[in-house]
């Protein structure tokens, strides 16, 4: 039985409440805005602290706290409690989201500080982080659901932060649409749990799994609709369009939003619903073909971006496709999954802010074929931003060495052709990153100076290179320290197994290859991309300043996302506006049409009377006079 | 007397003060209206306190013999379901006068007319709601007609007369049916109780033989889906929303139209509950294709008429609604009635500030707003709010409703239920894109400088966003008032494997 905490509500009202007085304060808050909302951030970071230090107190098996708060909906047996659930994996998003979240917030105040719109930001900001940890603290699917859509909120708010902009407001209005489509996957599952199991909190519906209430059709279905869920936030194929449109928002709110945390809710969902997919065979089977579909989509889409936000965006669509890949592995996956996603939380941050910087110091350029030589000018950015690259890439011993080796690792593992497949396809993914990122670096940090004649490249103020400096220690350190002693999966193994009550999955199972051996071809795959990167952007080689446009078709699409919004287009809005118009015209020609048919029988009829007596008054005093005589008449008639 | 029929008078009353008032004095009447809405709405809202939330039967009851001659009482009494359509109905009605101050003042006859009539309108809708007596429903169900009738086709814009009379015109034909409908009910319960009634409790205890059920219930769905409305009744309602003030389409959508979702679950359901399951499948059918109709045409009003697009959103809600009625479970008719409120108050915030950007810009075309996020904070923000609760985001009011009509049908029909959840997607496109082409982008000459809300203004739509955002996160306060109806209703329809 879980235990109970006071406190867990203070973590969601802090930043909520500080969201509600920076919207209705007006104008008044002005000066103040950024303060209160980098406090309330901070606020919640300290909860979580204390939370996560008296987790670490109470044994492994009693981790898990609950906060009954009142009851929220209750039909019938239908019964949905607001309950907050704080236990190891959610723990580890509570943290990730207000550390990472304060950091930024503390960024925004310099990055944002020439917006006079500052204030409302900050409400948005604050908005966020009380979404998103209601998302990791609901006990049920139903609770997660209002942060998850609260998320959305948020991130629809923050991308059009802008929206005076018409593509930035399309592009808000894009990534909540593709959400929505996901949204349905979320609704459908709230449902079948509620069908089958008569609960839709995580532990009534682990319990129904368990007990075999459901057959095994209803558990596929139900893994396919949460993964369809997940695969909308989470930007998966083949819902991922909206994201490299996403990077219309602030960079702090890409750095946050669009690659540390609400982009990885996905990971979180099919991660807390590992009772389902490790029983649902075909959706787990689902999940990993997303991820390695996707794994490799924005790898090759981040090979051709000369945007260094969506070549760093489409790196995120990537790197989560690792994760999504991992967590549809089974038991063993999950725990590396999320070690995953902490360390790229920490080193795509950290990269995103570093974009930030370097657009702050360049006139809000974007495009990398501007950039060069930035390193001599932004020595601090170009060092954290480096970490972060060499994290990406997996070199070792920084974070992403750990956490995505482990993916290869497991991937191999997965037996059979499916293990020699997904392993390829993992290799692969890795040498893809290594030539993008290695890409991105060599355009933007190295090379010839290609500005425009305005750019007067300076680093940027201590308030953004101090969290750049944070999440730069955090992207060369946390693989290590997840890594000492298993520790980190000794810590998530209670939640995914406290079901079947087995040991970790980790190290137990056949290995296809020696964990060496996978690490050397790992490398070696890393080397590959960037050596490749190097000779072709690397010392003396010319960046033209436009992209060349004689390249080869297969180019071409990656420039164009591999053709996802032409796709979308043909197949869904096109033929839904065409739709539209047909049932416009049908609406006004056909049923109004006979209606106004019939209608103008009768008004002929009427006019005879109304030539004398003009006005509808008259005309209404008539038909009431018709109606009460019909009634009258048939009374009569029936009660003689 | 008993609290009800003092509470329906009370209005009544007042608008009969209005018409003693002299024509010029037109800020009176506006103050008179609005203190006695006022008055009447706290009233209601005393009484609703004294209502015993564990009780699924009637309350308030009172009953008086009329016209013994044929049968006819008069009998008013409410349950959950009506005692929160008539809150919602006295909640919205000092909004809508507070909201549309200056609506009446380019009408055919006098303002203080204007007020009188809303104030019969709101006589008349506590009584259709409170009414026990099939016959007295009928009447308030007609009557109802009379105030509106003349609020659209002397107070409107545009093609105000040929609106109002298509109105009439479509509610005066379901009516009819209706009627065929109560006098075959008379009839058989003649031949049954050995006297006729009118009385719905009485009439319940009928057994009808099959064929002529389903036309008396026919009779009755029929006058219920014009007014609801349901596709492919509905043609009317987009006619009469945009001739109408913004006010009386508060009212006419926000209220009136629910007399047509209550009205299924009061007498189709009760009265008829095996032609009910009979039609189910059928009516869940049409429900279906209401809500993508409804959906499909508002956002093709994006590009046009603003309260046309607000007017074919609420066909796509209401295909919600009576999809939850036919589901036949606790859930959906519990979510069905919830979605009622929450609808009035989401489209009355729709309507109301539609309403403003319509009198600020003298243009009802979506395109011709554009950038009013910079212009005009305060009313782009509630118009946004307003949308979400539209769409149903979760954390406002619309969503728990709209979510128990899913499940609810999921447990009975999940096909049909997988379909409708589609909906959700396109509600996103139906606000978000007009949201966009009116509050975002760059302002679009000539609105550089509207005005934001004024006090009134503020003072209007600020309880309805609070009560929007309030029953997002505490639905129970209503779900515990319609729970015990809902679950009688439904276990009188003796449905088996109801969850």
């Amino acid at each position: 039985m879980n235990g109970t905490s006071q406190m867990l509500v203070y973590l969601i009202a802090i930043p909520l409440f500080s969201a509600a007085v920076l919207l209705l304060g007006g104008r008044a808050l002005d000066k103040v805005g950024h303060i209160i909302g980098t406090l309330a951030s901070a606020g919640a970071f300290v909860v979580g602290l204390l939370e996560f230090f008296a987790m670490l107190s109470r044994s492994p098996e009693n981790r898990a706290v609950t906060q009954p708060l009142f009851t929220w909906i209750e039909v019938g047996n239908f019964n949905v409690g607001a309950t907050l659930l704080l236990d190891q994996l959610s723990i580890c998003f509570v943290l990730l989201i207000t550390g990472v979240g304060t950091l930024i917030h503390i960024y925004s105040i310099a990055y944002m500080s020439h917006d006079k719109d500052r204030r409302r930001f900050f409400a948005f900001l604050n908005l966020f982080i009380a979404a998103m940890l209601l998302l990791v603290l609901g006990d049920s699917y139903l609770s997660l659901y209002v942060g998850w859509e609260g998320v959305g909120l948020a991130s629809y708010l923050l991308i059009g932060f802008w929206n005076q902009k018409p593509a930035y407001a399309t592009a808000a209005k894009k990534a909540f649409v593709a959400n929505r489509v996901g949204d349905v996957g979320l609704s459908l599952a709230v449902m079948i749990a509620f069908v089958q199991f008569g609960s839709v909190s995580f532990s009534g519906v682990a319990k129904g799994v368990e007990a075999g209430q459901a057959s095994s059709l209803a558990l596929n279905c139900l893994g396919a609709a949460l993964l369809l869920a997940a695969v909308g936030k989470s930007a998966q194929f083949p819902l991922q369009s909206w994201l490299g449109d996403a990077m219309a928002g602030p960079t702090p709110v890409s750095a946050l939003i669009h690659a540390a945390t609400m982009v990885t809710a996905g990971v979180y969902l099919i991660s807390r619903s590992h009772f389902v997919f490790d029983v649902a065979s075909v959706a787990q089977l689902l999940v990993v073909i997303v991820g390695a579909i996707t794994l490799l989509f924005g790898a090759i889409i981040g090979m051709a971006k000369d945007d260094i936000k969506k070549a760093l965006a489409a790196s995120t669509m990537s790197q989560i496709g690792y994760m999504i890949l991992a967590t549809g592995l089974g038991p063993v996956g999950y725990a590396f999954a999320m070690m995953h996603l902490l360390t790229h939380g920490f080193f795509k941050a950290g990269m995103f802010l570093g974009a930030g910087s370097v657009m702050h110091g360049m006139n809000d350029e974007v495009d990398m074929r501007k950039y060069g030589a930035l390193r001599k000018y932004m020595p601090i950015t170009f060092i954290t931003f480096g970490l972060g690259y060499l994290a990406i890439i997996g070199v070792p011993p920084f974070a992403g060495f750990y956490s995505k080796d482990k993916i290869i690792e497991i991937a191999l593992d997965a037996g059979g052709a499916k293990g020699i497949i997904l392993g390829s396809i993992t290799l692969l993914g890795a040498a893809i990153t290594a030539f993008y990122m290695s890409r991105v670096m060599l355009m933007t940090f190295f090379g010839s100076k290609r500005w425009d004649a305005a750019a007067h490249p300076h680093e940027s103020p201590a308030l953004m290179t101090i969290p750049m400096v944070i999440l730069a220690i955090g992207s060369v350190s946390a693989g290590f320290i997840f890594n000492l002693g298993d520790r980190f999966i000794n810590f998530l193994n209670p939640v995914f197994h406290s079901a079947h009550g087995g040991e970790g999955g980790h190290g137990e199972s056949e290995h296809l290859l020696p964990p060496i051996v996978v690490s050397g071809l790992a490398l070696a795959a890393v080397a590959i991309g960037v050596s490749i990167a190097i000779a072709k952007y690397g010392r003396g080689k010319s960046i033209p300043a436009t992209a060349p446009s004689e390249v080869s078709v297969w180019t071409k699409i990656a420039r164009r996302d591999l053709l996802q919004d032409e796709i979308n287009e043909t197949l869904f809005m096109r033929p839904g506006q065409e739709l539209t118009k047909a049932l416009a015209l049908v609406d006004d020609k056909v049923i109004d049409g006979a209606v106004r048919g019939v209608g103008s029988l009768t008004l002929d009829v009427a006019s005879g009377v109304r030539r004398t007596q003009t006005g509808f008054v008259r005309s209404y005093a008539l038909w009431v006079i018709v109606g009460a005589l019909g009634i009258l008449a048939a009374i009569a008639v029936m009660s003689l | 007397m008993s609290s009800l029929t003092i509470l329906g008078l009370l209005p009544l009353l007042g608008s009969a003060a209005l018409f003693f008032l002299p024509r010029e004095k037109e800020l009176l009447a506006k103050q008179v209206a609005l203190g006695i809405t006022t008055l009447v709405a706290i009233a209601g809202i005393a009484l609703a306190l004294s209502f015993n939330r564990q009780e699924s039967g009637l309350q308030f009851v009172e009953k008086y013999s009329w016209i013994p001659a044929f049968g006819i009482n008069y009998g008013l009494g409410v349950d959950g379901m009506a005692l929160l359509l008539i809150l919602l109905a006295l909640i919205l009605t000092p909004i809508v006068i507070l909201a549309c101050w200056h609506e009446a003042e380019g009408g055919r006859w006098s303002v203080k007319t204007f007020f009188a009539l809303l104030l019969i309108l709101e006589t008349m809708m506590i009584g259709v709601f409170a009414a026990t007596d099939i016959f007295l429903f009928y009447l308030f169900f007609e009557a109802m007609l009379i105030p509106v009738y003349f609020l659209i086709g002397g107070y409107g814009t545009g093609e105000r007369a040929a609106a109002a009379v298509k109105f009439l015109l479509y509610s005066l034909f379901g009516g009819l049916l209706m009627l065929a409908s109560i006098i075959g009910l008379y009839v058989v319960s003649g031949d049954q109780l050995g006297a006729p009634t009118f009385d719905v409790s009485e009439l319940q205890k009928l057994s009808i033989n099959n064929q002529t059920e389903a036309f008396l219930f026919l009779g009755f769905f029929i006058a219920f889906a014009i007014k609801a409305p349901l596709w492919p009744f509905h043609t009317w309602l987009p006619d009469a929303a945009k001739a109408a003030t913004p006010g009386t389409s508060v009212l006419l959508l926000g209220v009136l139209d629910k007399v047509g979702t209550y009205g299924m679950i009061r007498f189709c359901l009760t009265l008829f509950p095996d032609a009910s399951k009979q039609f189910g499948p059928i009516i869940i059918a049409l429900s279906l294709i209401s809500i993508f109709y409804g959906a499909f045409l508002a956002i093709w009003q994006s590009n046009g008429d603003i309260k046309r697009l607000i007017s074919y959103t609420s066909i796509s809600h209401f295909g919600f609604i009576t999809l939850g009625i036919f589901a036949f479970t606790a859930q959906g008719q519990s979510g069905s009635i919830l979605y009622m409120v929450n609808h009035g108050f989401s489209t009355a915030a729709l309507f109301l500030i539609a309403g403003w950007m319509i009198a600020r810009r003298n243009s009802s075309k979506v395109q011709d707003f554009g950038g009013l996020q910079r212009v005009t904070p305060l009313l782009a923000w509630s118009f946004f709010i307003a949308g979400l609760s539209s769409l149903a985001l979760p954390g406002l009011s619309s969503f728990v409703s709209e979510f128990l009509v899913l499940m609810g049908t999921f447990i009975h029909y999940p096909v049909a239920a997988v379909i409708g959840t589609l909906g959700i997607i396109l509600a996103a496109l139906y606000i978000l894109i007009p949201v966009q082409r009116a509050l975002h982008g760059p302002t679009t000459p000539g609105n550089e400088n509207l005005k934001d809300l004024n006090l009134r203004e503020k003072i209007a739509i600020a309880p309805v966003i609070a009560l929007i955002i309030f029953f997002g996160f505490f639905p129970q306060v209503l779900l515990n008032v319609i729970n015990p109806g809902a679950q009688a209703s439904i276990a009188s329809l003796n449905i088996g494997g109801n969850k």
